[in-house]
């Protein structure tokens, strides 16, 4: 892909994102209640004081200027004060971003590690046994209620087996003095393998209730592309030249096989974003999307507000990259 | 004699064929029979129903099910915190993921055709605008979106349903965008132009008919996936509010018992299973009938 179109390509970002920014405005601005009012609470303020508020928060502004001065201080990360914490959103949401990116990231990981070997063994064995495993995990992956498989998770290896623990990041006993917010990577920089365990026992269950959606639409894509792949002349002609079954698998077919579902895999990294509310909610887990939920019955909508922003963007952003990327792995596809 | 009877008889239509090719998956009749079961448990749920969905009774709070000690046969699936009985409300809880479902499918296919067939047939400027919406509304996570939206209009069933369907008409716009631009240079349809039919008549009479299949099998799918997100936003409390039954909520109140009561929480969990994998699956059939690019 030149330059050119790269640059295209980014350009056509910026009216997405500026539409982005406006509905997330509109939604936060028609939002009823009176913010002030929220603010105040049951505190006894004289009608001077509050309108001297209203003029701080920019709320006696007309809505043009109003949303102006929104995406020019969200481009600089401020989204004012949370009603709540009475500190600033973005401080707040920084405390609790690498918990939701922790839990993410490992829930991409658990999708890529079991999608992949059952996708591609169920392509291999088409009709076999472990070709109707996956045909059953992708569909209950796709009809499950994410918030009851977690319950059913925590029931299952919380409470009968009692094996795992029901919520939260770690246990007291384990708790270390963070470095980079991710535990899984601080506890074992700060030596502590125990704390490590720990840390993995807790992020298990909400891992794979996150992934699973993943895992399903992965393992799909990965079956029907290794198919499509060993129908390929180079295929029969790697097999026809003598070289092993394993040799023509791993060497030619997979390298093939796989550009799909890497580009399916960024496009639904995404989606993880939506469930994350859901995860977090079931296994108490302390990131932002259990955080956005809980300000919106505390109406802390300033909050509320950046991080659907937050979210949007980071949405935009993944698919963007999802789409260079697939261009990349695959010099068929032209932008 | 026989041979001249199937000589006689018609020719199949394309549809007849696509719905014998239906019939003939047998997993996806029976999905499509208990989805059917599913909508007769919502619409007569009053005559279904064993007990009066709301009725609590205390004496039997988190009475467990029937075959378990304690339960009793009359309270099959048991009772929840407040002794209300659990199959009635899974069967009034039917009615409104069912009624959510479809409105919401019926709302957004319907916006949905009239945005993508003004896209694609008009083309210019029309297109430009609806295009650019639909950028910036995939640019959404859909929960995220619907979660905002709530907080903005407040729980509510009319809420529920418009906070779904303003992001969901984007789907079947892109389907019927897609086909449009596909159907619009067809020779039928440069036929109808040059005979001075009006672009009206064009877009409803000649282009709909033949791109709803492609249509009508992504809004089945896709139900499956509505069905899923109102019960997530009804779990988040953000749904219909107690004291009406909805599934979502319904696994929600069984959480803060998980320890000693299970069925709370598992009975109307599986009914969403239940619902959502027949959906998915009888939509399947329906894609590998109806839509030619699934035929072997």
């Amino acid at each position: 892909m030149g330059f050119g179109k790269f640059l295209e390509r980014v350009l056509h970002l910026v009216p997405v994102l500026l539409g982005v920014s406006v509905i997330v405005f509109i939604m936060m601005a028609l939002t009823p209640g009176d913010p002030v009012q929220i603010m105040i609470g049951d505190q006894a303020i004289t009608p001077e004081q509050e309108s001297a508020l209203r003029r701080d928060l920019g709320l006696d502004r007309p809505m043009l200027e109003r949303f102006f001065v929104f995406v020019g201080n969200a481009v600089q990360g401020d989204f004012g004060e949370s009603f709540y914490h009475r500190r600033p959103v973005s401080e707040v949401i920084a405390e609790r971003l690498p918990a939701t990116i922790e839990l993410s990231l490992v829930a991409l990981i658990f999708a890529l590690v079991t999608s992949i070997p059952l996708g591609v063994l169920a392509a291999i064995r088409k009709n076999s046994i472990f070709d109707r495993i996956a045909t059953v995990i992708s569909l209950l992956g796709v009809s499950l209620p994410g918030f009851w498989f977690g319950i059913l998770l925590l029931m299952l290896f919380a409470v009968h087996l009692n094996i795992l623990p029901v919520a939260g990041r770690i246990g007291y006993a384990s708790e270390i003095a963070p470095i980079t917010h991710f535990l899984l990577i601080d506890t074992l920089l700060r030596g502590r393998p125990d704390a490590f365990l720990d840390a993995l026992s807790h992020i298990v269950l909400p891992a794979i209730t996150l992934g699973l959606p993943m895992t399903a639409i992965l393992m799909r894509v990965t079956r029907s592309s290794m198919l499509e792949v060993l129908q390929q002349d180079y295929v029969t002609f790697a097999e026809a030249k003598g070289l092993s079954r394993r040799r023509v698998l791993f060497r030619h077919a997979l390298k093939n096989a796989l550009i799909p579902t890497v580009s399916v895999a960024a496009i639904e990294t995404g989606s993880l974003l939506g469930g994350n509310m859901i995860v977090e909610t079931v296994f108490g887990w302390p990131g932002l999307g259990r955080l956005v939920v809980e300000s919106i019955f505390l109406r802390n909508y300033p909050l509320v507000q950046a991080a659907v922003l937050l979210y949007a963007v980071t949405y935009v952003l993944l698919n963007f990259f999802a789409d260079i990327l697939y261009t990349v792995l695959n010099p068929k596809v032209k932008l | 004699m026989t041979n001249v009877a199937e000589i006689s008889r018609p020719p199949e239509t394309i549809f007849q064929q696509n719905l014998r090719n239906f019939m003939g998956n047998r997993l996806a009749v029976a999905s499509t029979a208990v989805v059917f079961l599913f909508i007769l448990l919502a619409i007569f749920a009053p005559l279904i129903a064993p007990h009066d969905p709301n009725t609590t009774d205390l004496f039997r709070r988190l009475q467990p099910p029937a075959w378990v000690e304690g339960g009793e046969w009359s309270y099959l699936l048991g009772c929840d915190q407040l002794g209300r009985d659990i199959l009635s409300r899974i069967i009034y809880g039917a009615r409104i993921s069912i009624f959510i479902g479809a409105a919401v499918i019926l709302v957004a296919t319907t916006i949905g055709i009239i945005a993508g067939l003004s896209a694609g047939y008009l083309r210019g400027w029309v297109d430009v605008v609806i295009s650019r919406l639909v950028d910036i509304l995939l640019g959404f996570p859909y929960l995220i979106f619907a979660i905002g939206l709530m907080a903005m209009m407040g729980p509510g069933l009319i809420n529920i349903i418009l906070a779904l369907a303003y992001k969901e008409w984007v789907i079947p716009c892109r389907v019927v965008r897609g086909e449009t631009l596909a159907t619009r240079e067809q020779e039928y349809v440069e036929a109808a132009r040059a005979l001075g039919a009006s672009r009206k008549h064009i877009m409803i009479k000649e282009i709909l008919p033949n791109i709803l299949s492609p249509v009508v099998v992504v809004s089945t799918i896709r139900m499956a996936h509505v069905i899923i997100l109102e019960a997530s936003l009804s779990f988040l409390g953000l749904g219909v509010q107690p004291p009406t039954a909805s599934w979502g909520s319904m696994v929600s109140d069984g959480r803060a018992f998980i320890l000693e009561s299970w069925w709370v929480s598992t009975f109307p969990g599986l009914a969403i299973l239940l619902l959502v994998l027949a959906i998915n699956v009888a939509g399947q059939g329906l894609r590998d009938a109806f839509d030619p690019r699934f035929h072997e």
